[in-house]
């Protein structure tokens, strides 16, 4: 299985999503530049952490631009996986893949901890390896991760089952505990925690690392 | 050749946190009398158009695309004409 993992001038996920893949989930990874105009190689598109074009503007707002995301549209297009994580996310929104916006957090403090989670659902091709409300830890990461979206799309969001995870103990303002969604086909998700911080033992935890396998698991089915 | 100046702030309806800490300062500074504080981004474009309309549709698809976030933001502007030089 191939991942590609997108690197923009000021991603700092990148290698750590690289290691992931590689030495964890033991597949293939490619980190490919913000030049890249064609995807279709890939299985997986993976847009990391990381302070793209320094967030100039707003979070993502400039990396939207980058010639490589008219390919990682056509590829969502196409149905297949896009997982953005933080910067990831919040460029995956700036790009209109995903609804809402990531603002600044309530509190005004960048906040680096691990969190405890829920997963609301456990029927996309990123969480199937995971129960539902199934307890997991992820590290966050981020000074602007306050989910927010206007009622109308969170009912849109409730109905369609796009909320995948949840904050326990909210820790930055985000509208209904929102830490990651899925689009509406369910091909492109969101999230601010970062589960290539929690593949290994090491790092305090491998509920990341159940992502990943998630995706490869979804991969097997349709091969 | 006709100057735009952009002013993007957030809608009435976003809590922004920047602005209440401001505004605390504020307070700290005793200007008691402060009571509402909205932070925002300014924005001076010069551009080179043949009429005013022209610049104008360029700045409103500028904001559009790349200025404002319209989940959260709004924006206002003016454009006038430079005199030439």
């Amino acid at each position: 299985m191939k991942f590609a993992v997108v690197s923009f001038p000021g991603s700092n996920c990148d290698e750590d999503l690289y290691y992931a893949i590689t030495d964890d989930l033991h597949e293939d990874a490619t980190i490919v530049p913000h030049t890249t105009t064609d995807l279709t190689e890939f299985d997986v598109i993976l847009i990391p952490g990381g302070f793209s074009y320094g967030d100039y503007l707003r979070g993502g707002a400039i990396a939207k631009f980058a010639p490589v995301m008219a390919a990682v549209k056509a590829f969502a297009q196409a149905g297949k996986p896009v997982l953005g994580i933080c910067n990831g996310f919040q460029i995956l929104t700036e790009a209109g893949l995903l609804p809402g916006t990531l603002q600044h957090n309530r509190q005004m403090r960048f906040i680096c901890e691990p969190e405890p989670l829920l997963v609301e659902n456990s029927q996309t091709m990123f969480t199937a390896a995971f129960q539902d409300q199934q307890q997991i830890t992820l590290p966050i990461a981020h000074g602007e991760g306050n989910y927010y979206c206007d009622d109308a799309t969170l009912a849109k969001l409730r109905d369609r089952h796009q909320i995948a995870f949840t904050y326990q103990h909210n820790p930055n303002g985000s509208v209904s505990d929102i830490a990651g969604i899925t689009n509406e086909a369910g091909n492109v998700l969101g999230m601010m925690p970062h589960p290539e911080r929690a593949v290994e033992a090491i790092q305090g935890g491998t509920d990341g690392l159940l992502v990943f396998k998630s995706l490869l698991q979804a991969h097997l089915r349709t091969v | 050749m006709f100057l735009a100046q952009v002013h993007v702030t957030y809608k009435p309806s976003i809590l922004d946190p920047q602005a209440v800490a401001i505004k605390n300062a504020m307070h700290r500074l005793d200007f008691d009398q402060v009571t509402a504080v909205r932070q925002g981004k300014y924005f001076e474009i010069t551009v080179d158009a043949p009429t005013s309309d022209d610049a104008e549709k360029q700045i409103e698809a500028i904001c559009d695309q790349l200025l404002a976030n319209p989940n959260m933001e709004t924006y206002r502007y003016e454009v006038k004409e430079l005199a030439n030089q």
